[in-house]
């Protein structure tokens, strides 16, 4: 009797917390206090949140193989299923229109990708292995899905810290950035209102994704899960005749995957894994990376300035990282402190949508290079 | 004074007309609160004037360049 009832005891979860799992359940509380109360990316916080809670309960066994949250991450994550569909949605809702009316800001997109290169060399100096560096490094484009994607491929141990860092900083865009933002410009630059842009016709908008997967998938093979389905959702849209298949891409279909994917990255931050120096380790070069992204966007659009002729406000450089669109939003709000009369918001969708491209094409050759 | 356009600076949809015909304006008062991609951004006033038309309506979207109040 005594044996069935210490057996039983056993197996109550209640009896194996660790110091672990309170310090996870008040992370759990707080990613669920910015997402309800402060509505702090709530469609991921909500999910994580409660899974995080969830697999730091004692015996819930959740996670192991044959769990349930583990085939999430195993068909998810491992066999690359989430972020090649998230990017399918994000294609139907991205319009190309102001990077194709001006390519220049181009350039921006990809001298914000800097950040990613610093982060890596810092990673490496941290001890951090070649694919483990790369992991890191990435997370300052400041892209959910391509970090989950890269994270996979090269170091999938670190996926628990690289995803967070990388969605936390994404939320934080609005709060990071303009710091860095005032500081490496004058008022007067800020001020710079840019000429408004020519419209673009739709048989453009067609050839551009097309063209676009064409040379990325030919440059950067690596790459072509993400950019492949990106430029499909966005032919979707764009071919204005499959406007179901648009509407589910952006919409249901998204909306199903937020949930899946939210679950496979909570399901990792299992606190005897998770709580490890490498947490502070992973977000300091993380930030790092993203700040740096943020200033070299702009530096570089001030030295574009000393060659072309319709000026560019530097504010939109810091729109190369490639949060969209908060990113472009917060050009638009500093932009428009500077002078009322001011609207970049167009003008740094340019840079902010070629910083999503820039960050696949970094993060398809840290893949080629690293495996 | 000459008449003076106050201009769409982009697609969107308007959420607030500030203004209405006969309104004295200042440069740069805010007339009307108009939505692109999930922000909130204010058209101000061009010039100094008084608001001669006001060509929108709230929930009504706007195309660039749509003439959206005749300010002289």
């Amino acid at each position: 009797m005594s044996e069935f009832l210490s057996e039983l005891f056993q197996k109550v979860g209640l009896t194996h917390l660790g110091w672990q799992n309170p310090v996870m359940w008040l992370i759990a509380a707080f990613f669920l206090y910015l997402g309800i109360k402060k509505k702090v990316e709530p469609l991921l916080l909500v999910p994580i949140g409660f899974t995080v809670l969830i697999v730091n309960l004692p015996l819930t066994d959740l996670t192991v193989a044959g769990g349930l949250f583990d085939y999430f991450y195993v068909y998810g994550l491992e066999n690359d299923i989430i972020p090649p569909l998230i990017f399918l949605g994000l294609g139907a809702m991205t319009d190309f229109g102001p990077l194709i009316a001006n390519p220049k800001t181009l350039l921006l997109g990809g001298a914000a990708q800097v950040g990613v290169y610093i982060a890596f060399f810092g990673a490496l100096l941290f001890g951090y292995t070649i694919p483990e560096a790369c992991s890191i490094g990435i997370i300052g484009g400041a892209d959910g899905p391509t970090t989950v994607f890269t994270t996979m491929a090269l170091a999938p141990h670190l996926l628990k810290f690289t995803a967070i860092a990388a969605y936390s900083y994404i939320a934080l865009v609005p709060i990071i950035q303009p710091p860095i933002m005032k500081l490496l410009t004058t008022k007067k630059e800020r001020a710079i209102v840019m000429k408004q842009l020519r419209p673009v016709s739709s048989a453009e908008k067609i050839f551009f994704p097309i063209m676009t997967a064409m040379v990325i998938c030919l440059l950067v093979p690596a790459a072509a899960p993400l950019v492949s389905m990106f430029m499909l959702g966005n032919l979707f849209k764009e071919s204005r005749v499959v406007e179901r298949l648009t509407n589910v891409s952006q919409n249901e279909l998204m909306n199903v995957v937020t949930i899946f994917l939210g679950i496979a990255v909570g399901s990792t931050m299992v606190g005897e894994k998770f709580l490890q120096s490498e947490v502070i380790k992973i977000y300091g070069l993380g930030l790092f990376a993203f700040v740096c992204g943020t200033a070299s966007g702009i530096i570089f659009a001030k030295i574009m300035n000393l060659f072309v002729k319709n000026k560019i406000n530097p504010l939109i450089g810091s729109a190369g990282v490639s949060a969209v669109p908060m990113a472009a939003r917060v050009s638009q709000k500093l932009g428009q402190e500077a002078d009322p009369q001011n609207f970049l918001l167009m003008h740094a969708m340019g840079p902010n949508v070629a910083g999503v491209i820039g960050t696949l094409i970094a993060a398809g050759i840290f893949i080629a290079l690293a495996t | 004074m000459p008449e003076q356009k106050v201009i769409a600076p982009m697609v969107g949809k308007i959420v607030k007309v500030n203004v209405k015909p006969g309104d004295k304006v200042k440069k740069n008062d805010p007339m009307i609160v108009f939505e692109s991609m999930k922000i909130e951004m204010k058209v101000v006033a061009p010039a100094d004037g008084t608001v001669k038309e006001v060509l929108v309506q709230p929930e009504q979207t706007i195309e660039a360049d749509t003439v959206l109040a005749v300010i002289e």
